[in-house]
């Protein structure tokens, strides 16, 4: 897709417009390819499916392991789709593009990371009903758990985001993505899980999600400083 | 007299640094551990609970603490090389990071051998543990991304980038973890309340403390010092070293 002009002679725009023009172009093109758009949620489903297989169909069982399948499932689906927020634009050059066109790459950072939790977070928080459903928690925890997974695969999103940007030069970047990504979520994960479980059982959950909300402006103001440095030092 | 801390980035500099330090560090360290390893393990009492079990304490201890200390010092020495550019940093997070890792994985092992006697288990998911091993996997990650680059100074400053980052998470997880535990069940068997210790057997802990510390010290120059021999092989001052 054809690029307006973002800072090329003559024709520039704000740091806001370029956010803007670029936020629609990644919307635009994951919508082109909806099948990269839904093998995360796919494995998504399929890893959620693997635990009763493996565990035990008994529903009471289930529950009390719901938060736990739930949160890793999402962790690994969103993590898989994390590779590929960095991944063709630098294989076609227009990362480098983008970082040679004067605007900020802050901005520009900031733009992707966001549109790429949205048709990957978001997404996932959308498909989660059908997975609860499915793992037997109860549709009061519905709200709580939706809520939980969107504050904690934004943060998600956001260490991913570091990662990619580390790792998008290396040819076997994937598995490196998931060494260095998810040891730094495990604060996610516990505070996650830790809610979906207190609203399953009908407690007050507002700790886990307290927390989870705080990791997610911690993360969204500190984390495209590191995630744009990170992608400094890939593309120099 | 700034002059002393500016020298410091400088690579050959560093490296007779290092040469003169290393052998110091090694005999101090050679001292304290013997005197903390005799007076620990032969006349301090007995714990009047964990018998002689407790003396684990003193390589577990002073391990877990220097792999905390080698992480933090490799976070501000990766700081230094990405901030202002001084390889010298980079050299000594690469040179600490095997090392910090290999004390990661004394401490787990320590642990769990200890484990085994006292809770019956060599491994439980005490939040101490958890956090260790979390630990590791940091510095696998940083030691992992540092060899994934085939251009030395890109995989310095992106490994820089992540052990700062892991840095600042480190707290993060050490505290989540902790309260991990706490929100599913209270601590029962696996209590582990800091004990205030006699006199008789702290002396040789903070003895084995000093010891260890020294020690990884010791390591670190000898560590640096090839570091920075392979990372300057280009340069003249190399050539006249080996040389000599």
């Amino acid at each position: 897709m054809q690029y307006p002009a973002l800072g090329t002679r003559g024709v520039s725009v704000g740091t806001g417009t370029a956010m803007a023009l670029i936020l629609r172009r990644e919307l635009t093109l994951s919508l082109r390819r909806p099948d990269q758009l839904l093998q995360p949620l796919v494995f998504f489903l399929i890893v959620t499916t693997l635990f009763p297989l493996g565990l035990s169909p008994e529903l009471a069982l289930l529950r009390a392991m719901a938060p736990g399948i739930l949160w890793v499932a999402a962790l690994l689906a969103s993590l898989l789709a994390m590779e590929g927020l960095f991944k063709s634009d630098a294989d076609d050059g227009t990362l480098e593009q983008l970082a040679l066109s004067g605007q900020s790459l802050g901005g520009i950072v900031i733009a992707k990371t966001f549109a790429h939790w949205l048709v990957s977070g978001a997404a996932l928080v959308l498909v989660s009903p059908l997975v609860a459903t499915a793992l037997a928690i109860p549709l009061e925890a519905f709200p709580t758990m939706m809520l939980s997974l969107a504050l904690g695969t934004l943060t998600l999103s956001w260490l991913g985001a570091i990662g990619a940007g580390l790792t998008v030069g290396l040819r076997r970047g994937s598995v490196l993505l998931s060494l260095i990504v998810l040891p730094l979520a495990m604060p996610l994960l516990i505070f996650g899980a830790n809610a979906t479980d207190r609203a399953i059982g009908g407690d007050d959950a507002s700790g886990g999600l307290y927390f989870l909300a705080a990791l997610c402006v911690f993360t969204c103001t500190l984390a495209p400083l590191a995630a744009t440095a990170a992608l400094r030092i890939t593309l120099e | 007299m700034w002059t002393w801390f500016y020298r410091l980035a400088s690579p050959p500099y560093v490296y007779r640094l290092a040469a003169a330090f290393a052998p110091w560090l090694l005999g101090l360290a050679v001292l304290a551990m013997l005197y903390g390893l005799i007076d620990g393990l032969v006349f301090a009492p007995p714990d009047y609970q964990q018998g002689d079990a407790f003396r684990m304490a003193y390589v577990h201890v002073p391990a877990a603490t220097v792999s905390v200390m080698a992480y933090t010092l490799m976070a501000v020495a990766s700081g230094i090389g990405l901030i202002w550019r001084i390889k010298v940093g980079h050299a000594v997070a690469a040179a600490a990071a095997p090392i910090g890792a290999s004390f990661t994985v004394l401490t787990l092992v320590t642990g769990s051998l200890w484990g085994r006697p006292m809770w019956g288990t060599y491994w439980a998911w005490d939040p101490r543990l958890t956090s260790e091993l979390i630990l590791l996997f940091l510095y696998f990650g940083v030691m992992s991304l540092r060899a994934a680059f085939e251009d030395p100074t890109r995989g310095d400053r992106a490994a820089a980038l992540l052990a700062v980052v892991g840095f600042v998470d480190v707290p993060i997880i050490h505290f989540s973890v902790q309260w991990w535990n706490s929100l599913h069940q209270g601590a029962t068997v696996l209590k582990f309340a800091k004990p205030s210790m006699a006199p008789v057997m702290l002396w040789p802990l903070l003895a084995m403390l000093l010891g260890f510390t020294l020690f990884f010290g010791a390591v670190l120059c000898m560590r640096l010092r090839g570091e920075v021999l392979n990372r300057e092989r280009q340069a003249n001052w190399v050539r006249e070293a080996v040389k000599a």
